[in-house]
């Protein structure tokens, strides 16, 4: 991984996963090592996005690296028509590291093949947003003390977001199994069915929230978005039927977690906030860890 | 001109250069602009709308002094999947080639991804070709699918 820029999770092998996560755990022991000190990180945001930013920002900070970077393409020469090639070899000559998220799907393979330094992609479009695989992965190895033989209950749009994708791809490595529930409109397409196929992993598709949770390793929940439906009716009928209840956790696995890529609006009700099996605001801490590993070993630090 | 003088057209043979037969009929002109052969210098016959047993309605285009390299002709495959070639010296075929779908290609055709950065900066698209039989192609960029009947050739 030294050197290379890191796009999709595809691109990293099993060892180069366990590696991350390894060296994510050293850092959730010692946030604070001073090893990006006199190295500059730029983060190019040409969407809005919080917790991506700020964790790899608070993760440069930590490590005591300088962040350089807009949050919003409007402010800069962008706005002005330049293209995403000439500004990526501009601040890869101000920068050792771009950390890029971009709605054009394709982009951060792109700024890979035209920046003379490494590219984090932090979400391209629908595509890929690898580092948040890898949190997860983090948070479900930390939880669960393995990544082999689970069972993960996937809950919402299944149909677009791009986190239960990759997600999906990733833990298809460690022969987990699988049950997707979600409205008919945003069901898993065809293509991961089919690749779960292909190598023998078992799945279920249901439309049923809380009668197929009771077996979960992991219950990973995703926001069901009123724009993704173009009958604002069929919205109206499934929005509150896929929202998780605490009282619905009452029969699950003691282990089981509940993992949400965030931001939440109203799918994981407020009263399980409360409940030890809520993990997404840890989830959300383990962002900076895995992010310190990414960078650490891309920029040969570690 | 009588039905006579176009069966010779038809047949007319060449001294030297490259028969690429079995083209479906309506990519002909997809076939002539991904080979550059609207560009080049050399005499150029080409009939189309021939009856085929195979394949219907078949076209044909006959190149003379011009031969073509193996990954050159590849570049049809998305087309013209069944094209054959017979190479022609001294009004002999001395060989013949078929057209194989290549692992990747380049330049070619567009990625059905109106999101895709080939479709939003100038950016040359490239796929990895996922399924030989059908045709399906796996943008290097986007990730996404192109199948054979999105293809949009550029």
């Amino acid at each position: 991984m030294k050197n290379k820029s890191l796009v999709s999770i595809d691109d990293l092998s099993k060892e180069e996963i366990f590696r991350v996560l390894d060296l994510a755990e050293g850092f959730e022991k010692n946030p604070n090592q001073r090893i990006l000190v006199g190295k500059v990180v730029a983060t190019l945001f040409y969407e809005p996005s919080t917790r991506t930013r700020l964790s790899f920002e608070s993760a440069v900070n930590r490590l005591g690296g300088r962040v350089i970077g807009f949050s919003e393409a409007s402010s800069t020469s962008v706005s002005k028509g330049e293209s995403l090639k000439d500004t990526i070899m501009t601040v890869a000559n101000y920068s050792d590291l771009i950390v890029m998220r971009h709605p054009i799907e394709g982009s951060a393979r792109y700024a890979s093949e035209v920046s003379k330094v490494p590219i984090i992609n932090a979400g391209d479009g629908a595509n890929q947003h690898p580092t948040q695989t890898l949190l997860d992965l983090y948070s479900i190895r930390k939880t669960q003390g393995k990544l082999d033989n689970l069972k993960i209950v996937m809950v919402g749009d299944l149909k677009y977001g791009r986190t239960v994708h990759s997600l999906l791809m990733a833990m298809s490595q460690f022969n987990a199994s699988f049950t997707f529930i979600s409205p008919k409109e945003l069901q898993m397409p065809l293509e991961y069915k089919m690749y779960l196929d292909s190598i023998g992993l078992k799945y279920n598709e249901t439309s049923e929230l809380a009668d197929n949770i009771k077996d979960a390793d992991i219950i990973y929940m995703t926001r069901v978005q009123r724009e993704r439906f173009s009958d604002p009716l069929e919205y109206e009928k499934v929005k509150n039927v896929y929202v998780l209840r605490n009282e619905m956790l009452k029969e699950t696995k003691p282990n089981m977690k509940v993992l949400h890529p965030l931001p939440r609006v109203n799918e994981i009700h407020t009263d399980v906030d409360d409940n030890p099996q809520a993990y997404y605001f840890p989830q959300a801490l383990n962002g900076v860890f895995t992010r310190m590993a990414i960078m650490a070993i891309i920029l040969g630090l570690k | 001109m009588d039905m006579k003088d176009i069966k010779q057209l038809s047949v007319n043979a060449i001294h030297n250069g490259t028969v690429i037969d079995h083209i479906p009929a309506q990519n002909l002109f997809k076939v002539i602009s991904i080979l550059g052969l609207d560009k080049i210098g050399s005499k150029i016959t080409f009939g189309t709308n021939l009856e085929s047993k195979r394949m219907g309605k078949k076209a044909i285009i006959k190149i003379a002094d011009k031969f073509f390299e193996k990954d050159e002709i590849n570049r049809i495959a998305m087309v013209a999947p069944l094209a054959k070639l017979n190479i022609i010296r001294e009004y002999e075929v001395v060989d013949k080639m078929l057209v194989e779908v290549p692992d990747g290609i380049s330049g070619i055709v567009k990625c059905m991804n109106p999101k895709c950065i080939t479709n939003n900066e100038k950016v040359t698209p490239r796929f990895k070709v996922v399924d030989k039989k059908n045709v399906s192609l796996k943008c290097h960029y986007c990730e996404k699918i192109t199948d054979q009947e999105h293809m949009e050739y550029l």
